[in-house]
């Protein structure tokens, strides 16, 4: 951009021209932020202030414009204005609604707005118009990985869309586990009788649709690239491979059934009548609605029994320690597989908690009872296999007692392992000479039972596949952002991210769908995906600093950046969340966006008006991520609780963008106190960019050190996880530091 | 009826639910009991219960066929219908638990000392004999001298006041003890409750082992 032509403009509505001297705040941006010009107005964001602004655009006589008045969160649709840069100076929700409006609070709630003014000032110099670079194009392809029904129908959905897809299948043929089912859990009302899988029709569905091509007997050998210019190489069984293009991956390869021959106990290999549910499914399909023989000595089944959480919710070794949930469901339709073929079967199912999810799941459980199906809570402990019965003994804990049973065939529920492919954080932990070493031998690993081979085989310097949360399932946030993996324009459907039945992975599938559609379509034109969709800036850094020390590598959470051949930082643009991890991360600071650099916070930091140190008006530093602490902070403000007027509140877009020169170069600069607020990490992480707050939790566990070489007490520097709803707390973390301070005492690093 | 009795069940099978489905008034919502608890938790009388509602449900599920029909459980409920209304499940637990007691007494194996199966037959004998009706002194009377003569004037004595009142303001007519009134058509009620019976001793005989 040409020259940077300043200006600001600041409101005086809700209040804020009667709380404060805005001419005073006028005179701090022209005298100390350097504005050419500073407008007040009685009501900015109205029609008559919004086209005041755009005036002065449109006249060419501003492009970075300080806007004080509301929150940045507030009014985002008023100040909407394009191609200029802008930055917020919160007078409204950060200043007067938190500040008491006596006489004796005037004096600081003042300096406060000063030094938002101060903030605004310095922070809008410092950016820069970020700009798409133009070297992209719209590939309009979606690569689908796996060909069960969670596959299958993301392919639908995409090709319905009106975009391309490719579905990679491993075996010979498509549908998955849900082709061996006999029928399956209703999807519609009156939810009471199973119904046909549908899978035939769904794969002449796909078969029939010109926009889908099908590689059966294929693996993906090869991902490289990044999104909207995937570069992946087909394989088939024969060796013949093919190299094709997508803008976005689904990886929807679905789960294997648990081994159930550990579970010694249900004496399942002994007796060929204990069988799992899939076992079951098989035996359905053979008695095709007449009446189900048992495998043993084909005798019509007359008494079943259905052993819910079959190795799984439990901490024995080999178990599953999770709920696969949707054994409940299938446990019913099961059952009602026998009463439907005769009312006077006896089919009983012991469970230790029933969980029927989705819509109709309690409707069909009530259609179960009704057939006569018998439930009781109880447990399993042992089966013994006679000829001709099977005898149970379990605890029935409603009844209370221990019981001995014979039943003619045994039903165990056991659970789903996702094929997720190889864990790469066991990967990394291999020296890095034999990395392709490791990849082969990772293929026994310790946690997972299952011979574990790559799904993607991404040629990412991360590893091959995507990185995992809890038990194996890929990583992806449950419920604030499903389907997005650690790697942006891939992204996971069905049980391979979490336990699932088929309506769930429906869903499943169409949301990863519209997720890989936009994924690709941001990705041509330059664009962030999740969280910050749409933003055009992109990390850059400054070779010459670089010392190749590889932090940014490492800790991008997302596998952004590769190395190039001379070991420097080779920056993936469209991999990228924009979350400046690697700027928080780079010590030498040569990392940085156009609009949110080393610059344009420690230029805010240092902006501050620093009073002495007998002034008795400390100032307490508040870098809180954007996400969850700065809203919750709003909401202090908008349910008008008070905090110190000492906090200078600046928002960062994530935690882990926070370089721990800021907080050394702030103490330095006299700063008394400084806290950081992210969100919850961990495995139930609520951090948007997934490992953000974990790095600079992880990062500023070593800050103590710099405190001791500067002789400043520990207790200076505070760093909290905080949800979007600790709308009391956060007031009460800042006053908590306020009263450290002022119990402590003032830094002596004021000049 | 001994024979019925002794029809053998067993555990973990759906024929004594099909016996009490057959049998018993709104038998047909035991299967769709939930096992919540609520019920149990909502009867004022829950902590004298021998097996709580929701466990008489399971116990019926579980073929559990004595242990069921000679429990004392159903025989305390005061049909207060707290645990109809708060069922998540909507069954009809008062009734069943009535229809339970009814059918227990009907095959003889109903608790012989406790009070409500005992006051439930003196006021049938009193509806079936006295000609369709009521009659409410003879009632009060057979309950007074139920435990005994001695217990009986004793009682008697107690409540003379109240007689005394219920006299004079004409609630009570001390000469109904001489037959009293019955109501129209007397024998042909008594003609269709004894072809009631019949009915239902010929459901309940399906059942027999």
């Amino acid at each position: 951009m040409a020259e940077k032509k300043l200006g600001a403009y600041i409101c005086k509505g809700c209040g804020i021209g009667e709380r404060l001297n805005t001419d005073q705040l006028a005179n701090v941006a022209t005298r100390e932020g350097k504005m050419s010009f500073v407008k007040q107005h009685d009501f900015l964001c109205n029609s008559d202030g919004v086209a005041m602004i755009q005036a002065d655009i449109d006249a060419g006589t501003v492009n970075h414009l300080v806007i004080a008045a509301c929150s940045r969160r507030a009014k985002t649709d008023a100040f909407n204005f394009a191609d200029v840069a802008i930055s917020r100076a919160n007078l409204r929700e950060g200043i007067i609604w938190v500040r008491p409006a006596t006489a004796e609070a005037q004096e600081t709630t003042q300096e406060m707005a000063e030094d938002y003014i101060r903030m605004g000032c310095a922070e809008v110099k410092f950016i820069n118009l970020p700009a798409a670079s133009n070297e992209q194009s719209l590939v309009r392809h979606v690569l689908v990985v796996g060909g069960g029904f969670t596959g299958l129908t993301a392919a639908l959905e995409i090709a319905k869309a009106g975009y391309q897809a490719t579905i990679v299948e491993k075996s010979a043929s498509l549908g998955g586990v849900a082709a061996q089912l006999h029928k399956r859990i209703p999807n519609c009302s009156p939810f009471a009788e199973s119904q046909s899988n549908g899978i035939a029709e769904l794969i002449a569905q796909v078969q029939g649709n010109n926009n889908i091509t099908l590689h059966l007997n294929s693996t993906v050998t090869q991902t490289s690239g990044a999104p909207g210019r995937f570069e992946v190489k087909i394989t088939q069984e024969s060796g013949s491979t093919i190299t094709a293009n997508f803008g976005s991956i689904i990886q929807a390869s679905g789960f294997k059934p648990y081994d159930a021959t550990q579970l010694l106990e249900f004496a399942v290999g002994k007796s060929p009548d204990v069988v799992d549910q899939l076992g079951l499914e098989a035996l359905a399909r053979q008695a095709n609605g007449g009446k189900i023989k048992r495998p043993s000595d084909g005798k019509a089944v007359q008494s079943v029994l259905f052993v819910q959480c079959a190795g799984q919710r439990s901490n024995k070794p080999g178990h599953l320690p999770y709920c696969s949930g949707h054994c409940c469901l299938t446990s019913v339709k099961q059952a009602m597989y026998f009463k439907d073929s005769d009312p006077n079967i006896d089919a009983m199912v012991v469970y230790t908690e029933l969980r029927m999810p989705g819509a109709g799941g309690e409707d069909f459980y009530r259609s179960g009872q009704n057939k006569g199906i018998t439930f009781t809570k109880g447990v399993v402990s042992e089966v013994i296999p006679n000829s001709g019965s099977l005898t149970v003994k379990f605890n029935d804990l409603i009844l209370n007692e221990a019981v001995k049973q014979e039943f003619d065939l045994v039903v165990l529920a056991t659970g789903m392992v996702p094929n997720s492919g190889v864990n790469i954080e066991e990967v990394v932990a291999a020296p890095e000479e034999d990395k392709t070493e490791a990849k082969t031998a990772t293929a026994a690993p310790v946690e997972t039972k299952l011979a574990a081979e790559s799904i993607l085989n991404l040629d990412y310097r991360q590893g091959p596949d995507i990185p995992q949360l809890v038990h194996g399932f890929t990583d992806s946030h449950f419920i604030c952002f499903p389907y997005e993996t650690r790697r942006t324009g891939i992204y996971a459907a069905g049980p391979v991210r979490r336990p699932m039945d088929m309506n769930q992975a429906a869903e499943d599938a169409a949301g990863a769908a519209l997720k890989a559609i936009q994924a690709l379509e941001n990705a041509a034109l330059g664009r962030a995906a999740h969280p910050r969709v749409g933003d055009l800036s992109f990390p850059q850094f400054r070779k010459e600093g670089c010392t190749q020390c590889k932090r940014c590598t490492v800790e991008c959470p997302f596998g952004a950046i590769n190395e190039d051949e001379k070991r420097y930082p080779l920056f993936n643009e469209a991999r990228c969340r924009r979350c400046g991890t690697c700027m928080g991360a780079c010590p030498v600071r040569v990392i940085s966006f156009e609009n949110y650099s080393v610059d344009t916070v420690g230029q805010a930091i240092k902006a501050v008006d620093m009073p002495d140190e007998f002034s008795e008006k400390p100032r307490i530093l508040l870098l809180a991520c954007e996400n969850d602490a700065y809203p919750a902070l709003d909401m202090a403000g908008m349910t008008r609780q008070e905090y110190s007027a000492f906090v200078r509140i600046i928002p960062v877009r994530c935690l882990g963008s926070v370089n721990t020169i800021w907080i050394s170069d702030a103490l330095n600069s006299g700063y008394d106190g400084i806290i950081l607020m992210g969100c919850q990490k961990g495995d139930n992480y609520q951090c948007h960019f997934v490992k953000g707050s974990e790095i600079a939790h992880y990062r500023m566990s070593k800050i103590d050190d710099t405190l001791k070489q500067l002789k400043l007490e520990t207790e200076r520097v505070k760093t909290y996880e905080i949800a979007i709803t600790d709308i009391q707390r956060v007031p009460q973390l800042i006053n908590e530091m306020a009263n450290t301070i002022a119990k402590i005492g003032m830094s002596p690093f004021k000049f | 009826m001994s024979q019925l009795n002794a029809t053998k069940v067993e555990k973990y099978r759906n024929h004594f639910l099909r016996e009490v489905e057959a049998n018993v008034e709104e038998g047909h919502w035991v299967k769709m009991c939930m096992q919540c608890g609520v019920c149990s938790g909502s009867c004022p009388l829950g902590p004298y219960w021998e097996h709580p509602p929701q466990e008489i449900f399971m116990m019926i599920r579980a073929g559990k066929r004595e242990e069921v029909l000679k429990s004392s459980s159903m025989w305390f409920c005061t049909s207060c219908y707290n645990c109809i209304a708060r069922c998540p499940r909507e069954l009809p637990i008062t009734h069943i638990m009535h229809g339970l007691a009814h059918y227990a007494k009907r095959l003889g194996l109903a608790p012989q000392n406790q009070a409500t199966p005992k006051f439930a037959q003196y006021f049938w004998d009193n509806l079936y004999n006295g000609g369709g009706r009521v009659n409410e002194l003879k009632l009060g009377l057979s309950l007074y001298f139920m435990n005994g003569l001695v217990e009986g004037i004793k009682t008697a004595l107690k409540m003379r006041k109240i007689g005394q009142g219920m006299y004079f303001s004409k609630r009570m007519n001390p000469f109904e003890i001489f037959g009293g009134h019955s109501c129209k058509d007397s024998q042909g009620l008594k003609a269709a409750l004894n072809k009631a019976r019949e009915i239902e001793e010929a459901k309940a005989a399906q059942f027999k082992g």
